[in-house]
């Protein structure tokens, strides 16, 4: 048993290899523009420790950078992290055989590479051992975790982040997050939705207003749109998405 | 405790809740409304991109122009070789554009 506890705990680690590898560039460029938007050392650490939630953690000191209200910051990042609902619901029925206190634990270590990996395992085993899970979980997570202390240190250094590019690398990010979701229903109506009216209100009402406006725009005709029809395969899609995220 | 690690730890608090909670509550209700499942599903993308739009428009050309490679590349591209691309696309067009 103990044996086996080792044997699954291994395995989950060789799993976490690749997501460690593809997750460095984005652990450390986290780290280094939290610093350049005015946190410390020791907060951007504490951001990657607790959150460990990489699109929102950026989402996160994008707008701590431009002085917006806590609780904008709070939803904001509530908001790009929802997807894990479905996540969670979709992974949450293989946890069955777990204790408690396994799933609560579980449950925080649930990052996009995370539940891709765990769902192909269930596909491929039928079980999620909680040995892999945390096997393939700790490695990523205690990494993300220096990584964050590493672009920090880095980011001290950088005094001209223009000309290298640094201020407008966070706007690519979220760009590549949003064409991550373009396999969704209505996906490109919602964007344009949000897209335009959030440059109305960026130029009219202004900043941080575009952002909840912006999103508000986008949800209602995703609402509006995906009123009838038929429901989407969201397991397939959520995988999938998952997929292309490759960090935390 | 300073504003910046309160509003570190609710973040971390919210996104706690949107791991465990889709098991807790999306799990047990047995039907969500169409049409609130199709805004909640539009959510991500719709915040993402107010993100990214003022950006898009009011940065200048070589930013535009940047953001518009970055978008086609992510067609055919994985995040992370498309993103390397954009960095450098962008330090290029800065350069050359001014």
């Amino acid at each position: 048993m103990v044996a086996d506890t080792q044997r699954e705990f291994l395995k989950g680690m060789r799993s976490s290899i690749t997501v460690v590898v593809a997750a460095l560039p984005f652990g450390i460029l986290f780290g280094a523009l939290a610093v350049k938007n005015g946190m410390s050392a020791t907060e951007a650490v504490l951001m990657s420790a607790t959150i460990y939630a990489g699109a929102s953690q950026m989402v996160g000191i994008d707008l701590f950078g431009k002085q917006i209200a806590p609780w904008v910051v709070v939803l904001s990042i509530f908001a790009v992290n929802f997807r894990h609902v479905l996540y969670s619901a979709v992974i949450g029925r293989h946890f069955a055989r777990w204790s408690m206190a396994q799933q609560a634990v579980g449950f925080f270590f649930l990052v996009d590479p995370q539940f891709a990996e765990a769902e192909k395992r269930q596909a491929e085993t039928g079980r999620i051992p909680f040995a892999w899970f945390m096997g393939m979980a700790l490695p990523i997570y205690v990494l993300w975790i220096i990584e964050a202390w590493i672009g920090a240190q880095f980011g001290a250094l950088i005094e001209n982040p223009r000309a290298l590019g640094l201020d407008f690398l966070l706007p690519i990010y979220f760009l590549g997050l949003v064409m991550g979701f373009r396999k969704r229903a209505h996906w490109l109506p919602v964007v344009l939705a949000s897209g335009i009216v959030s440059v109305i209100a960026y130029r009219t009402i202004g900043s941080p207003w575009h952002v909840s406006i912006g999103a508000l725009a986008g949800v209602l005709v995703g609402a509006v749109l995906g009123g009838g029809g038929k429901p989407t395969p969201d397991e397939a899609i959520s995988i999938a998405e998952a997929q292309e995220n490759p960090a935390p | 405790m300073n504003e910046t690690v309160a509003i570190i730890l609710a973040g971390a608090a919210a996104t706690y809740l949107t791991r465990v909670g889709g098991h807790l509550v999306l799990s047990r209700i047995k039907r969500v409304p169409p049409r609130v499942e199709a805004g909640l599903n539009a959510v991500p993308a719709a915040v993402l991109t107010t993100l990214v739009a003022p950006a898009a428009v009011f940065e200048g050309p070589a930013e535009t122009l940047t953001l518009l490679i970055a978008a086609l590349l992510a067609l055919r591209l994985p995040m992370l070789p498309m993103f390397f691309i954009g960095g450098a696309v962008i330090v290029a067009l800065r350069a050359v554009m001014g």
